[in-house]
């Protein structure tokens, strides 16, 4: 009896092993086949099908100026975003982990809302207002939008990363005679600046990567995505899957190094 | 600087204001301005006029796109319900075997989120092609019907959209099983309870939240969802968000568009309201992440 039930406990284990290794395979699949293609040499237009290996789009990654443009825009207003939404966002977090108010409660699903909202809807309804407003959709229309999708991000992110802060150090600051802003500058902000980073690098991907809020309130205005979109029944250039792997690269190095160094900065802990 | 040590209560609304500003601005007043457009009558041409006596837009949007609704209400299950049967061994799996792999596992979870999401789906294109990597031999070898096509069905628009939200499945079940007091199961099998029974009894109780989170997290953007159904289905997939999508950007029908949406957004903070209820907002919001 107790020699099946460890039979059956180890093929379960087993199991469960390469049920896990098929998952991973199955998210990481695509992304492998998109770097792949960034090498294929396409017959015709589209570039679904492989035929053999060249490393010229990569060469030629600045090639169509319309894709270059795009690239550049959306770098462009993921930047803005990011920079806009993370220091507004944190200041949100810090003040609904760290203080007690009415309607806090209230508040914080509010501040979930969008996350909740179908990105659709999201889009939709800032088209509505543009519209009625006969505000212009352009850059400055998509960097509204993507700061308000990621307001919300950064304060969910941020708001797990203060929940853990220990305020006896700002407590001893204060004993030791440093003024709220010093103690603000020189303790609170280099203990949660991991977190900032964090909230900082989910945002700049979201933006650079967002399609359908963007394809609601860019008028005119081409970013990676919406070239993208608008390629798919041309056929995308392999350089499109060139630039999409080099921004995976890039955010994932950025997010390794951060990880390395929080984990340095750990082991110094006595 | 001397307002705010006279007045400390200032400092949580100073902190929240600018945040507070810009969501009320481009998150609730896009959606109060939708709901009055969905009242409008008239085109963009002639102009817009409001009226109650246009609330036949629901009803007429309604009845024209039921199909659309329906169809986008059963992928989202379907899709959800596969997001499970995939997230659910593998969150497992990083939680209690993966050791020291843990974070580099996790961190594969949500690698595709740093790559293109329009590529990735197009990347689909190519796997599922009917003559892919995977189909081609599968064909030749007589397991699959030569004739048989993945692209352009309905299979393909739902497995795009598992696909593209299952990390959203994954995190919340694998933060609520992570949290499970390993000694709950040792106890469990001190009193003789074999692993099966450990299994049900303590581990699944204890990632409800988890899976209840992961759930939502996953059917709200699935049901909203139109880029896997315009790239991986047919005209005979088509969900309500593409004639969303078609309405406001191709038609410019507002009125029609706006009662669309509107519903989408009504039916979804329906769900998230009665998971509320259930099981608190702070558990939500903070398995969001």
């Amino acid at each position: 009896m107790s020699i099946i039930r460890k039979i059956a406990a180890v093929a379960a284990s087993r199991f469960l092993t390469i049920y896990a290794s098929l998952a991973l395979l199955y998210l990481l699949l695509p992304i492998l086949t998109v770097a792949l293609f960034s090498f294929n040499d396409p017959i015709g237009r589209s570039n679904y099908s492989w035929s053999s290996f060249t490393i010229d789009n990569w060469l030629s990654l600045f090639r169509d100026p319309t894709l270059v443009s795009a690239v550049g825009i959306s770098l462009r207003i993921a930047l803005v975003s990011t920079i806009i939404a993370t220091t507004i966002g944190t200041l949100m977090a810090m003040a609904l982990v760290r203080y007690q108010f009415r309607f806090r409660k209230a508040l914080d699903l509010f501040v979930f809302l969008p996350l909740a909202t179908p990105e659709i809807v999201l889009g939709a309804s800032l088209l509505t207002l543009f519209v009625t407003l006969r505000i212009p959709l352009g850059e400055i229309t998509l960097i509204l939008a993507h700061v308000m999708f990621n307001v919300s991000y950064v304060v969910v992110t941020m708001k797990a990363r203060l929940a853990g802060f220990d305020m006896r150090l700002e407590e001893a600051a204060a004993d030791l005679g440093a003024t709220p802003w010093q103690t603000f500058w020189r303790v609170t902000f280099p203990l949660i600046l991991p977190g900032i980073a964090a909230s900082a690098v989910l945002a700049f991907g979201l933006s650079l990567d967002d399609f359908v809020i963007t394809r609601f309130n860019a008028g005119q205005v081409q970013t990676f995505p919406v070239y993208i979109y608008l390629k798919v029944q041309k056929g995308i250039p392999p350089q499109v899957n060139a630039f999409a792997t080099l921004f995976f690269v890039v955010t994932v190095s950025l997010v390794a190094i951060g990880a390395l160094l929080q984990r340095r900065r750990a082991n110094l802990k006595p | 600087m001397g307002l705010i040590r006279r007045h400390p209560a200032l400092v949580p609304l100073l902190l929240l204001l600018p945040g507070l500003v810009w969501l009320v601005s481009f998150y609730l007043a896009p959606n109060i301005q939708m709901f009055a457009s969905s009242f409008w009558s008239g085109t963009l041409e002639s102009g817009f006029s409001f009226s109650f006596s246009n609330w036949t837009n629901y009803t007429d949007a309604l009845s024209k796109y039921q199909q659309q609704y329906a169809r986008s209400i059963e992928y989202g299950f379907a899709a959800t319900l596969i997001c499970f049967a995939i997230a659910f061994p593998l969150a497992y799996f990083i939680a209690f075997k993966a050791g020291r792999a843990r974070s580099a596992l996790l961190f594969l979870v949500v690698a595709p989120f740093f790559t293109s999401y329009l590529l990735r789906t197009i990347g689909w294109r190519t796997i599922l092609g009917d003559d892919s990597i995977i189909l081609g031999p599968l064909k030749a070898a007589g397991l699959v019907d030569p004739a048989a096509r993945f692209l352009d069905t309905p299979f393909a628009v739902i497995a795009g959209i598992a696909y593209n939200f299952v990390p959203f499945m994954i995190l919340p079940i694998y933060v609520s099983l992570e949290k499970i007091d390993r000694r709950l199961l040792e106890a469990a099998q001190d009193l003789y309870a074999t692993s099966w029974g450990a299994f049900r009894r303590v581990t699944l109780p204890l990632a409800m939240p988890g899976i209840f989170a992961g759930s939502l997290l996953t059917f709200i953007p699935a049901i909203g969802d139109f880029i896997n159904a315009e790239l991986l289905g047919n005209p005979n997939t088509t969900m309500v968000g593409n004639v969303i999508q078609r309405q406001f950007l191709v038609d410019r029908d507002y009125p029609t568009a706006a009662a669309l949406s509107f519903m989408l957004m009504v039916l979804i903070l329906a769900g998230v309201a009665l998971y509320g209820r259930l099981l608190g907002t702070d558990e939500l919001t903070s398995k969001a992440i």
